[in-house]
């Protein structure tokens, strides 16, 4: 056993104590017939080795393109300190703060990051995490079904699609989500269609909860976030802003805006991709929704002497009180992902956060030249911030031959949106600060190579693919 | 010294001086947002707060130093499993093949992390009994509401949509009937019997047309193993509901028991619990679901598939339309995934049995000595956890269970979960884990009957505890009254900052 401390005299001492001869009997309970044999593993690995097969595995990995991806996910620079202080294990081996007496380190850094999500949202109450941007937004919609009473929400195409379908899960036992159309071209093309939002609202038989849009939108696009929470409201729906938490040190706040909920992906504040999480859920709302807000909240207090101190509160809208009247089931939350974003917010500050938006969005426009010389133009042609799609003729198979040249060209958005004729033929691009000049001139350089060197139209996509196949195993 | 460290710390925001901590990252060109309508952009930028480096380190270092954790002291929080997180998983999860991997990226840059998903599958269907497993729910609780969807779906595809209710035993956590909620069911709470166990009578009432599902804890929240789990799991058949394991108190049983094997249709597991990985304050977790063959089509997507010549994939959009769809966006929390998977590989599946074996003998030791001072309400061989009881103590001294765990503080120890299950007056859930000494297990049973003389001798001294943290006990009642959520500079006002 790697981690336990029983020698077998140790285990010898508590059964005698017990008065029993072997830990079989403290079994007895299991019906034969249930019992079983043991577990069919691999026999136990040192920690020697084990260290040794875990790093070539994740050798295995390709992490060392240049990457364009975003799509939901961005790569940041991280400052040192970030990692250095959560792995101190004060923060990481303990738990719920269910004793506030010695839990005032995690209180505190709860109730500092609702102050400072709440200041980025510009909107008044935090929860204290859920587990990813799709959850967070699912629970959002929920939330808008509670307070109207009423059962259909309707989402913008334009949202991130896993976002979309987890809607649809949780959404699944009795409530409606219906999608809002997207322009189909002009200098609108790819945001929300607004009339077609109004239609939606006007039906009088399935009354509207709350309609959900993103800033920036999935393809990078800015939406017309007001004009959508003046339509929302004037249906007596509630308006929910999925926000991405950089791009707010320079847009617009959802509380700016009218959105009574914000939710988001945390992940772009100091949290590594990791394939997928454990990432951080955002979720924000107006003082008027803080009772169906889901998942812990933090407040000040004082104690006995009158000391400032932090404690859980507001606890009546929980699972573990309130059984099946809760705002949610959700108990374990990402604690320890919402203080690397505490830890990053306070280390590079407001201005840093500043220059880290601002600099992806000047990346981006150099990105947008340099892809658009390359014979790659934009796919829309509204405004964005630092990410937008580009049409790139049999997209897939260009896709894969870059990687062989060591470049990750975004998303294939055929690939996150089969359905969507108009997304057949286009990448999806994205640039941060940590982006540089190089990376953009060798890859609008293989992209045009790759442009020029395409095999005739009418070649079948599925050749393209045997033949980097081929050259890669030559 | 107290058990935890004493210096509360200023805010943050109080920290802040205008013009520190500049100087990290690049100043980006002046005109980059030029071509960002003003209408879109923010009016005035956010008020945070500017602090440099070594403020930053201290404040969070100062902080962290108020927490008990497990890597300071013993934690037998019942329930939460606070075994020993091992060093080696964080150092995994960290290296950069895993780290910086996009969960976007083709299957062709994933090929490490989709096998070693792949492996972690077949590992928790192995210790599952069961046939397949998701790993994309976050946690636990979201691993309980892909089971009860999943079962939902499959009622729906036999056209048995007036199934409508799930029941669950009165000992339940309270995630089960708040999932049940979530997915669109009415819960029927079914009392225990007088031994602690499932009341199979009282469920074979319950049972019947409208029944969907039954959520069972096996050991229970009272630490007790279900003897009647197999004429329990053939009632719910017969009734054509199906069964769902919270496997919350899986480190009992690992190599022991297979819920699976044993009739379970579903269960989720807790991988911050019995598969070690850090609990980080309240999360991340992460809690994969496994199925027997009934569930099999309507798993969460995206699934990883291993294909005929050895590589791995995602499974694309719609590529399973019988599947329940996403709960989450990517595959899962990954990076504690990589964790699990090397407890699970340092363990081997005999050492899987080996935590269960110590986790159910040091529980049952710590009862024997916990039965000097107070109630042991089920008094039969417990697995790794037990409840106590101070009800006769209360009624005697009028000291509560809620003193004794803030006394507990004031001795070094971490309480452990109180006022759970809601079914024991008075109640101590008391886990130990396999991974504490017995020199800890007798030390912790030394104080709590140390506590227990004192609240015959001085029971003031027991109310009044913590003495020895940095702060006493919190004006909870005023926090929920005025709540104060985020920090203004009026609080300042109100609440002088501690330094």
């Amino acid at each position: 056993m790697p981690y336990g401390p029983h020698t077998d005299a140790d285990r010898q001492r508590m059964l005698a104590a017990l008065g029993i001869a072997d830990v079989d009997e403290l079994f007895a309970d299991i019906p034969p017939a249930l019992r079983a044999a043991g577990l069919d593993l691999p026999d136990p690995e040192p920690e020697l080795e084990l260290s040794r097969r875990l790093t070539k595995l994740a050798g295995r990995n390709l992490t060392d393109l240049a990457s364009f991806l975003g799509a939901g996910v961005y790569r940041h620079w991280t400052p040192a300190a970030v990692d250095q202080i959560l792995l101190r294990g004060e923060w990481y081996t303990a738990y719920t703060p269910y004793q506030p007496e010695i839990s005032q380190g995690t209180l505190q850094s709860i109730y500092e990051y609702q102050s400072l999500i709440a200041e980025l949202m510009s909107l008044d109450v935090v929860s204290a995490s859920h587990y990813d941007g799709a959850a967070a937004t699912a629970e959002a919609a929920l939330m808008t079904c509670r307070h109207t009473r009423r059962g259909r929400v309707l989402v913008s195409h334009a949202v991130h699609p896993h976002y979309r379908a987890t809607l649809r899960t949780y959404f699944g036992a009795g409530l409606e989500v219906d999608e809002i159309p997207v322009v189909a071209d002009g200098d609108a093309a790819g945001t929300v269609d607004l009339a077609a939002l109004e239609r939606l609202l006007a039906d009088k038989e399935r009354p509207v909860a709350g309609v959900v849009a993103a800033q920036p939108n999935f393809y990078g696009l800015l939406e017309p976030m007001p004009a959508i929470g003046e339509l929302a409201h004037a249906a007596g729906a509630l308006f929910v802003a999925v926000v991405e938490p950089v791009s707010l040190a320079v847009l617009a706040p959802p509380g700016a805006y009218g959105a009574d909920i914000a939710a988001g992906e945390g992940q772009p504040l100091g949290i590594a991709p990791q394939y997928g999480g454990p990432y951080l859920g955002l979720l924000a709302s107006t003082d008027a929704l803080v009772r169906q807000i889901p998942g812990r909240l933090v407040g000040m207090t004082t104690d006995l002497d009158g000391k400032r101190a932090y404690v859980m509160t507001l606890r009546a809208r929980e699972q573990d009180i309130r059984r099946d009247k809760a705002a949610s089931n959700i108990c374990t939350n990402q604690a320890l992902l919402a203080l690397a974003a505490s830890i990053y917010l306070a280390t590079i500050g407001p201005h840093g956060l500043r220059d880290v938006a601002v600099l992806g969005a000047a990346r981006a426009s150099e990105l947008e030249r340099a892809l658009a010389d390359a014979g790659a133009a934009r796919l829309h042609s509204g405004p964005y911030l630092n990410e937008f799609a580009v049409r790139v003729p049999d997209a897939r198979a260009v896709h894969r031959r870059l990687i062989d040249r060591g470049i990750l060209a975004g998303l294939v958005l055929a690939d996150a949106e089969p359905d969507d004729p108009a997304l057949a033929e286009a990448l999806l691009v994205c640039a941060t600060e940590v982006t540089t000049p190089a990376e953009i001139a060798v890859f609008a350089e293989a992209l045009q190579t790759t442009l020029r060197g395409r095999p005739p139209v009418a070649v079948e996509a599925g050749a393209g693919d045997r033949a980097v196949a081929a050259g890669r195993a030559g | 010294m107290g058990v935890v460290g004493e210096r509360l710390q200023p805010t943050l925001f109080e920290r802040s001086r205008p013009g520190r901590g500049d100087g990290k990252i690049p100043h980006a060109p002046k005109d980059a947002l030029d071509r960002i309508p003003a209408a879109a952009r923010r009016a005035a930028g956010p008020a945070l707060p500017e602090l440099n480096e070594p403020e930053v380190v201290r404040h969070y270092v100062n902080l962290s130093q108020l927490n008990y954790a497990i890597d300071t002291g013993f934690y037998p929080l019942g329930s939460c499993t606070m075994k020993f997180n091992p060093k080696l998983n964080e150092w995994a999860a960290r290296l950069p093949g895993f780290a910086s991997l996009h969960p976007m990226a083709p299957d062709e840059a994933a090929q490490g992390t989709l096998q070693l998903l792949w492996e972690l599958e077949r590992a928790l269907a192995e210790i599952g009994g069961l046939r397949a497993v998701t790993l994309q729910p976050a946690a636990g609780a979201q691993g309980e509401l892909t089971g009860i969807l999943m079962i939902r779906a499959y009622h729906r595809s036999r056209g048995e949509t007036e199934r409508t209710e799930v029941l669950v035993p009165d000992s339940s956590h309270g995630t089960n009937p708040a999932t049940a909620t979530m997915a669109g069911f009415r819960t029927i709470t079914v009392p225990s019997a007088r031994d602690g166990g499932v009341d199979v009578e009282a469920f074979r009432a319950a049972l019947g047309p409208r029944t969907a599902a039954v959520m069972i804890t096996n050991p229970s929240t009272l630490g007790l193993f279900e003897k009647r789990i197999g004429e329990l799991l053939e009632a719910v058949h017969e009734a054509g509901a199906l069964a769902y394991m919270d496997g919350a108190n899986l480190n009992a049983i690992l190599g022991r028991f297979k819920p699976g094997a044993a009739g379970f249709d579903v269960m989720h597991f807790n991988v911050h619990k019995t598969f070690s990985t850090p609990h980080g304050g309240g999360g991340p977790g992460a809690g994969p679901v496994g199925v027997g063959e009934t569930l099999l089509p309507f798993l969460p997507t995206p699934r990883v598939i291993r294909e005929q010549d050895g590589t791995f994939r995602l499974e694309r959009p719609a590529e399973r339309p019988t599947s329940i769809g996403r709960l989450r966006s990517f595959v899962g929390n990954t990076g504690v995934l990589v964790r699990a998977y090397a407890y699970i590989s340092a363990h081997g599946g005999s050492g899987l049995r080996q935590v269960s074996d110590d986790a159910v003998l040091a529980a049952n030791y710590l009862k024997h000595l916990v039965a000097a001072a107070y109630e042991i309400p089920y008094d039969r061989p417990c697995k790794h956890e037990f409840v106590a009881s101070a009800s006769a103590l209360r009624k005697r001294t009028g000291v509560r269970t809620l003193d004794i765990a803030k006394r507990l503080i004031d001795y070094g120890f971490h309480p452990p979960t109180i006022y759970f299950p809601l079914i024991v007056d008075e109640a101590m859930l008391i886990e130990p884990t396999e991974t504490e000494s017995t020199e800890t297990l007798d030390a912790f049973a030394a104080a709590l009957v140390a506590i227990a003389g004192e609240a015959e001798s001085n029971p003031d001294l027991v109310r009044g505890a913590p003495h020895n943290a940095p702060v006493r006990r919190l004006d909870e009642a005023t926090a929920a009254r005025q709540p104060n959520l985020r920090w203004r500079p009026m609080t300042g006002a109100q609440m002088p900052c501690p330094d």
